[in-house]
């Protein structure tokens, strides 16, 4: 569904990512896991065109995504849950899912759309008129998330969707991506929280500095040394 | 005694329905340079001057082509729309990521290129429509019917813009991205186009306050003058780019005026309007309904 191939992006003279290459097949669940600025944030941008690729190629069904305007690449069915949410703290909840639904595609399902997250998310339908700004972080992880899901997307990239979370919270997003990949949607996920991580995804690429070190399934993973030891702490 | 206070009762009411009155169109003209400014970050310093040309429109509709008032008037707010994405398109656009103080300037040259060219096309005559509109009386109060028309058409063109801000998906992208521009793109939308269609609402609302005001004051090169500061100051004291902020702001201003004008001349009203801003701007620097952060 989603092939990147040798890509190299930045910021300017910064670059953050070197020759990055990784594919993501229908119905799957893929992870990026690392540490603290080895440029997952940057992979996922780069995907959704909020930055562009110095170098290298994206394919999303086939379709040039770097060619592609940024504001048409959700149009292709990606859909991005960006790192901090990054909500619209003063408008409504239901104003960020309609947000969610502004592209003339999904506007025209936004009614079905909306009863689909409000079913997925019934918390959202209770705080449909607070402003979103004034939720609790795990309800605004779901109105991120709720959002993103109303452009009725077939691939989900959800950018650390546990941080600055309450351990309990965690667990309550681990299992909302379980459930929403049992709906079928394909989902890239990138986290710090390897651990939690590799229980609901099928494979998983290690990013460090820059670069692609390690890919493999869930188990491989959890299982080889340099992982455990450096992620896992056992 | 009685028969004074009585008197001065009816003066006190009609100043201070007067001050509603002017307060509608004030809010108007805010509403349309708090919406730039709110969403693409620019003041339009020539904003009142936009509303010159929309005069103009009218007058020659009007009065030279002797077109009704009410034919002429759309496609006035049409007229000064496109101007305003015109004025976004060739001044604004190329200069979004410039410093403030460069748009600030470019801006205000637009103020001064559309004084000279409304003098050297239009002359620096006083013009008007020709239209008087009776004057309602209550009681021992008098009301144009000018400025009751306009307080009504106005409160209707804000009604108009507040639908369209909170029902449409456009005007709730216009909400949105004034509150985290660089993730627009991740909803489909083309922050351009948003910014373009901004910008024609702001021109249409200042086509909107070109038709009320004309009915009331002559138009000349300089009439933005005797707008366009206190629209500013209104904007400010609301706090810049705050629509509620500034609609208080405006009703608050307009009484100032007004009352002030009761008491003394009509000079000494905005003497007043200018003095309380200047208070107003040590006790409430942000503006009356900033944020707090």
């Amino acid at each position: 569904m989603l092939e990147l191939k040798s890509i190299d992006a930045g910021y300017g003279s910064f670059q953050a990512l070197f020759d990055v290459s990784l594919d993501v097949k229908a119905g799957e669940a893929v992870g990026v896991i690392g540490p603290n600025g080895a440029g997952k944030t940057t992979l996922m941008r780069v995907i959704s065109g909020l930055i562009r690729p110095i170098k290298g190629r994206i394919a999303m069904e086939g379709t040039d995504v770097a060619a592609t305007p940024a504001h048409r690449i959700v149009s292709l069915g990606i859909a991005h849950v960006p790192e901090n949410r990054r909500l619209f703290p003063r408008l409504t909840v239901a104003d960020n899912l309609k947000m969610g639904a502004y592209m003339p595609g999904a506007r025209a399902k936004y009614a079905e759309r909306l009863d689909f997250v409000f079913d997925l998310f019934p918390r959202m339908k209770e705080r449909r008129n607070q402003m979103a700004g004034t939720m609790s972080g795990g309800e605004q992880q779901m109105c991120a998330i709720g959002r993103a899901l109303m452009s009725n997307p077939k691939l989900l990239l959800l950018d650390e969707p546990s941080a600055g979370l309450a351990p309990v919270v965690v667990q309550q997003v681990f299992e909302l991506v379980k459930r929403i990949r049992a709906s079928g949607l394909t989902v890239l996920i990138v986290e710090q929280n390897v651990q939690q991580v590799l229980r609901v995804v099928d494979r998983a690429y290690l990013l460090e500095a820059g670069s692609i070190r390690a890919a493999g399934t869930a188990e491989e993973l959890a299982a080889s040394d340099t992982i455990r030891q450096a992620y896992l702490g056992v | 005694m009685q028969s004074f206070l009585d008197i001065f009762d009816i003066y006190l009411l009609e100043a201070v329905i007067n001050g509603i009155l002017l307060g509608g169109v004030l809010a108007l003209l805010a509403l349309g340079l708090n919406l730039i400014f709110g969403v693409i970050d620019v003041t339009w310093i020539c904003y009142a001057e936009l509303v010159m040309i929309g005069m103009y429109g009218m007058y020659y509709l009007v009065q030279v082509y002797h077109l009704p008032y009410w034919a002429a008037a759309p496609l006035v707010i049409l007229l000064v729309a496109l101007l305003g994405a015109a004025l976004h398109y060739l001044v604004i656009a190329p200069l979004l990521t410039a410093p403030p103080i460069n748009q600030l300037l470019a801006t205000g040259g637009v103020l001064f290129i559309l004084q000279s060219f409304a003098t050297v096309a239009f002359g620096i005559d006083f013009r008007n429509l020709g239209i008087r509109l009776p004057v309602l009386a209550l009681g021992e109060m008098n009301f144009s019917y000018a400025r009751l028309l306009s307080f009504v058409a106005a409160l209707l063109g804000m009604i108009g813009v507040y639908l369209f801000l909170t029902r449409t998906f456009t005007g709730t992208a216009i909400r949105a991205i004034a509150q985290d521009r660089q993730i627009m793109p991740l909803m489909g939308v083309d922050t351009k186009r948003i910014y373009l269609i901004t910008s024609a609402v702001g021109g249409g609302l200042a086509g909107l306050a070109a038709c009320l005001l004309v009915l009331q004051y002559d138009v000349h090169p300089f009439v933005g003058l005797s707008f366009g500061p206190i629209t500013f100051l209104i904007c400010v004291l609301g706090g810049l780019g705050n629509f509620i902020g500034g609609f208080i702001a405006a009703f608050v201003f307009a009484e100032i005026i007004s009352l002030g004008g009761l008491f003394s001349d009509l000079e000494w009203g905005y003497v007043l309007a200018f003095a309380f801003f200047i208070v107003m701007m040590f006790i409430r620097p942000a503006g009356l309904l900033a944020r707090r952060s």
